[in-house]
């Protein structure tokens, strides 16, 4: 102890007049931070924005051109209601009438412009010079067997509907309805459809019971986002359990748990406190923050009341005196850790990912201010509390203890050890480098979530669920009547048609066809695009005067006429697939037609398929400053250079050990674990600063050579790594449970990531560091050691 | 208890009564303004339609329509278009009816054809503009039903539910200048699930012929899609004196040419 009190510097004077000063102003500093907390937590508000546009920031080429596309095309969200009847026969006359009556519903939904099913489709025929236009069947239950019939036969040869409003078999049907959302607060909007499309649903089932219905679509896409952020914010409550049961464990005591309750719950309260100062919308990644705060707080709280207690309970000290000594010896170690983890979750500001910056940002603030906390709060309540142990004879250890032999086994081989690491991590990384960006938006939810069970039986029994748009130009005003151009859109559409990912086109040409077909009578000779210009432009201005309520032909064409839109409605095919697709399409544009008919892909599928790519890009700057940053933070705290730069192998390679075992599991990595790397680096350095500190002190102060000062940490510190690492893997696998995908990779990852970063600085680190120092030790000898008494935990 | 019931009673039929008063009072609006437009005969104005998107971008188109006046059955009406250059020529004809579809013929100069169109599509828009057919055609007293609503100075708002069920409207509220023959100022429109769609205003008016007038101006603004439609009229022309002859399927080819 003398050694130790004798190198007590400038911090830990610091530290010590702190926790006196804390201790005298008990009353005061308590009071002072309830008001705190409190006031903070008074200004907070939980929002949520489940609109999918929050994953793009503003900034996104993708996005960018997304609304470029809906700036010239109405822009609209829909609900699909995928209908399927018992019988497996759409067409009879009860469904057709069923479906009809849910149709008429349908209109009354909030902010619906368009209702869309075979029912109501405008089916146009020709007799000579008679036109005809009119519901594929309109009071259906007056229909005849043989009428119905006829209707049948219509429906399955309609292009715009089989793949997309029918299948193919006519035995499952769907409903689109199209709504217009002002888009002024989607946290009022999106829930005010969904509760009315769901209680139509109900009732709907409650009538017709021999219908199943499954629904998708933007809008439950948007309210499945949503609903994760809320189910994901209920996490934090078996964590705060987890927290309880852990905290009692570790340090069998009442009012020391009480008093890890309150730090983290002030920690949480401020930090909601931020969410609501700045107006913070949470979604699925950012609604995690409370379980984060909960799991990364209580550590330090838990490392000031384990010495405290230690030295109550062994050492015979006082209460006060166990504090202020606590307080000494973890003030700096818990500094540097948050600050560590600070810098870690800053990082995501790098990244191109909104959600994740507003994660980044609160976690940030609440471990800040559970810093604060655990340095004021924790120690003035104890204080106050009546915290009594009885002093326990100190058990005369026999048996080496299990960490003492890991530092003898390390100390023995460190070369063979450091080789064997270095073979498993090469390994590892190099089937990091397998794993795929893939962002399929309706895999963020797993199969437990409705709206992906829903999806997945549309992609299977109708239509495409992701899409591909493409805003083809003439070049000129008017020009879409050009039969050039509509015999080139035309070649597309065909071409599109024939890719084995396309299930559906949506495309003017298709449209020209059509009314050429009706103005010669029905003559299939005549479904080709017209090849007079006047005579196309007419026939626009035909189809213009056909078209029911709610459409216009601005859902397909812009204003002054010069582009027409291009949907592809692609089946379900992983990210790279669906980069892959766009290319081929605009390489075909591109060969094959003239310039201004040179359209690029967009679509949110495509937004979301790029967004992994564009993540890691973003963070890669952001992980390199973060890596810099925290060995700097490093080479200062232990003061020493060499052992800066040697921290960073510990604090890489957990990483890519992480991606390693990823690639045998899953090998498929979303935009939610990019962010990773800064996150776990400022979590696991902590291991290292700990570790490296350690065997420091024991050189420095206590003049060990290396294989003894490495002994000398892994006693000292080895119990404590463990006991946070199990704290650390219990709230990321309550995370890893989330339904949402982005949320439970990255957690899942983490856990990997966060034990392969305590096995390395269990082996891979001592070794080194035994390894680098053997020029100039002594030439002690292993067999020598003696296990050292725990000096300061 | 029996004091409360013939109280009840009391106010149920007052109640009702001003309901009864509110429908017929409406209907006699309606009755009134469509006598106040009586007996024009015909006229001929030539238009200019412009579309506005949300983002402001325009279209315009140039047309002619011609009208004659009916009282049996709904008016007949013939519209050309002028402009674009690529549609020029094309025309339609229409015969509204007080009950049932309209008829309509399209003639397109391209294929130098007329073509019967059979549609009961009255919701659907009128050439890609914020006025649906139903809009546009004649305002015949019988396809909806009435309620008055209030009077505000000479203004009288009217409720009109359509009795059509293709309507794409629940209801339009109808405001009235009693004092200027009864002519429209503004209509608001109500979609299907009873949100406000769409409001007309109607400016400009001329007298003409010291009986009829007529707005120069109508613009159409779309409150959902936040986009506009405004029709500029020239002068009417109330003295050309057409006959059932200019509104026929040989009228409309002559038209077209």
């Amino acid at each position: 102890m003398n050694a130790l009190k004798k190198a007590s510097n400038v911090t830990n004077g610091f530290a010590k007049k702190w926790a006196q000063f804390v201790i005298r102003y008990k009353w005061p500093v308590l009071i002072a931070t309830i008001i705190l907390s409190m006031g903070l937590g008074s200004k907070g508000a939980m929002e949520f924005d489940g609109d999918y546009h929050v994953f793009f920031s503003k900034s996104n080429p993708e996005l960018e051109a997304f609304d470029a596309l809906q700036e010239k095309y109405t822009k609209d969200d829909n609900i699909v209601l995928v209908l399927s009847p018992s019988n497996g026969n759409i067409f009879t006359k009860e469904n057709l009438v069923a479906i009809e009556e849910l149709t008429a519903e349908a209109w009354n939904t909030p902010y619906s412009s368009r209702v869309d099913a075979i029912t109501n489709f405008q089916h146009t025929s020709a007799q000579g010079d008679d036109l005809y236009v009119d519901d594929l069947s309109y009071e259906s239950s007056l229909k005849t067997t043989s009428e119905i019939e006829e209707i049948k036969k219509k429906a399955l040869k309609e292009p715009l509907l089989v793949n997309r409003l029918l299948n193919e078999k006519g035995s499952v049907t769907a409903i689109n309805v199209t709504v217009r959302l002002p888009g002024e607060d989607s946290a009022k909007e999106i829930p005010e459809v969904t509760a009315f499309i769901r209680n139509t649903i109900s009732e709907f089932q409650e009538k017709h019971p021999n219908f199943q219905v499954h629904s998708s679509g933007l809008v439950p896409l948007n309210t499945a986002f949503f609903e994760s952020s809320m189910r994901d914010l209920m996490l934090t409550m078996i964590m705060m359990i987890i927290v309880i049961i852990t905290t009692l464990i570790l340090t069998r005591n009442f009012f020391s748990t009480l008093a890890t309750l309150v730090v983290v719950m002030f920690s949480i309260m401020s930090a909601v406190g931020f969410v609501g100062i700045m107006g913070i919308k949470l979604t699925p990644p950012s609604s995690v923050f409370p379980t984060m705060i909960l799991t990364l707080a209580v550590a330090d709280s838990i490392h000031i009341l384990i010495t405290m207690l230690q030295k109550m309970r062994k050492d015979g000290y006082t209460k006060k005196e166990a504090l202020i000594e606590s307080m000494r010896l973890n003030f700096m170690p818990v500094f540097i850790t948050s600050l560590t983890t600070v810098i870690g979750f800053l990082t995501m500001n790098f990244g191109d990912v909104p959600p994740f910056w507003d994660l980044g940002n609160i976690t940030a603030f609440g471990m800040t201010m559970a810093f604060l906390y655990s340095t004021t709060t924790l120690p003035a309540l104890m204080a106050i509390l009546p915290v009594k142990t009885k002093q326990k004879e100190e058990k005369v250890q026999e048996k080496l203890d299990w960490y003492t032999n890991l530092g003898l086994f390390v100390a023995k081989q460190p070369a063979r050890l450091t080789l064997i690491s270095l073979v498993v991590i090469g390994g590892l990384t190099f089937l990091a480098t397998k794993n795929q960006f893939n962002d399929e938006f309706i895999n963020y939810f797993d199969e437990t979530v409705q709206f992906r069970s829903d999806t997945d039986y549309i992609s299977e029994n109708l239509t495409g669920i992701y899409n591909v748009e493409f805003s083809v130009g003439s070049g000129e005003s008017g020009g879409i009547n050009n039969p050039e151009y509509l015999q080139n859109l035309n070649d597309f559409e065909d071409w599109l048609n024939e890719q084995p990912e396309v299930v559906h086109v949506n495309a003017f040409s298709e449209v020209a066809r059509r009314v050429n077909r009706s103005m010669h009578g029905d003559d299939e000779t005549y479904y080709r695009v017209p090849n007079n210009r006047e005579e196309a432009a007419q026939y626009l201005l035909l189809y213009e005067l056909s078209l029911p309520f709610g459409l216009d032909l601005n859902n397909q064409i812009n204003v002054d006429k010069s582009e027409t839109r291009v949907t592809a409605t692609i089946e379900n095919v992983s990210s790279a697939e669906m980069i892959d697709f766009s290319k081929r399409a605009e390489l075909w544009l591109k060969n094959n037609t003239p310039e201004p008919m040179h359209a690029i892909g967009v679509s949110p599928t495509l937004m979301f398929s790029k967004l992994g790519f564009r993540q890691a890009d973003s963070m890669f700057k952001g992980n390199i400053i973060a890596l810099i940053l925290i060995s700097l933070v490093l080479m200062l705290a232990l003061r020493n250079f060499k052992l800066g730069l040697l921290s960073i192998i510990p604090n890489v390679t957990p990483v890519l050990v992480g991606f390693g075992f990823w690639a045998m599991y899953k090998a498929q990595i979303n935009t939610g674990m990019v962010i990773v790397f800064g996150m776990t680096l400022g979590i696991i350095v902590d291991d290292t600063v700990h570790f490296m500190s350690k065997f420091l002190r024991a050189k420095r102060e206590l003049n060990y050579n290396a294989k003894q000062a490495v002994i000398y940490a892994f006693e000292t510190v080895g119990k404590a790594l463990v006991t946070t690492t199990i704290v650390l893997l219990t709230g990321f696998a309550v995370l890893s449970t989330s339904s949402f995908a982005l949320n439970s990779y990255m957690a899942r990852i983490t856990v990997i990531i966060i034990l392969a970063a305590l096995i390395i600085d269990f082996i891979l680190l001592p070794s080194l560091l035994i390894l680098i120092s053997k020029k100039s030790d002594s030439k002690a000898k292993v067999t020598t050691f003696q296990p050292q008494v725990q000096l300061d935990k | 208890m029996k004091k409360v019931f013939f109280a009840i009673m009391a106010i149920a039929g007052i109640s009702s009564l001003a309901a009864q008063s509110a429908a017929e009072k409406g209907l006699q609006i309606a009755k009134a303004a469509e006598q106040a437009d009586l007996g024009f005969g015909s006229s001929t104005v030539k238009l200019k339609m412009t579309l506005k998107n949300k983002n402001g971008q325009t279209s315009e188109r140039y047309l002619e329509t011609r009208t004659l006046e009916l009282t049996e059955d709904g008016d007949k009406s013939l519209i050309v278009f002028n402009s674009p250059k690529d549609v020029k020529g094309t025309s339609t004809l229409t015969f509204t009816h007080k009950t049932g579809s309209d008829d309509q013929w399209l003639f397109l100069p391209s294929i130098k054809r007329v073509k019967r169109i059979s549609s009961n599509n009255k919701s659907g828009p009128f050439v890609g503009s914020e006025f649906a057919y139903e809009d546009l055609s004649s305002q015949e007293v019988e396809k909806y039903t009435y309620k008055f609503l209030e009077e505000k100075g000479n203004l009288l708002v009217v409720e009109q539910d359509p009795v059509d069920p293709k309507s794409g409207y629940t209801r339009r509220v109808v405001t009235y200048n009693k004092d200027k023959g009864y002519r429209f100022e503004k209509v608001e429109f109500y979609d299907r699930k009873n949100a406000l769609l769409k409001t007309l205003t109607y400016s400009d008016y001329k007298l003409y012929q010291g009986k009829y007038w007529r707005a120069l101006t109508f613009n159409m603004v779309n409150h959902q899609s936040n986009k506009e439609t405004l029709l500029k009229f020239e002068e009417y022309n109330f003295n050309v004196a057409l006959s059932d002859e200019d509104f026929t399927q040989v009228a409309l080819q002559r038209a077209g040419q």
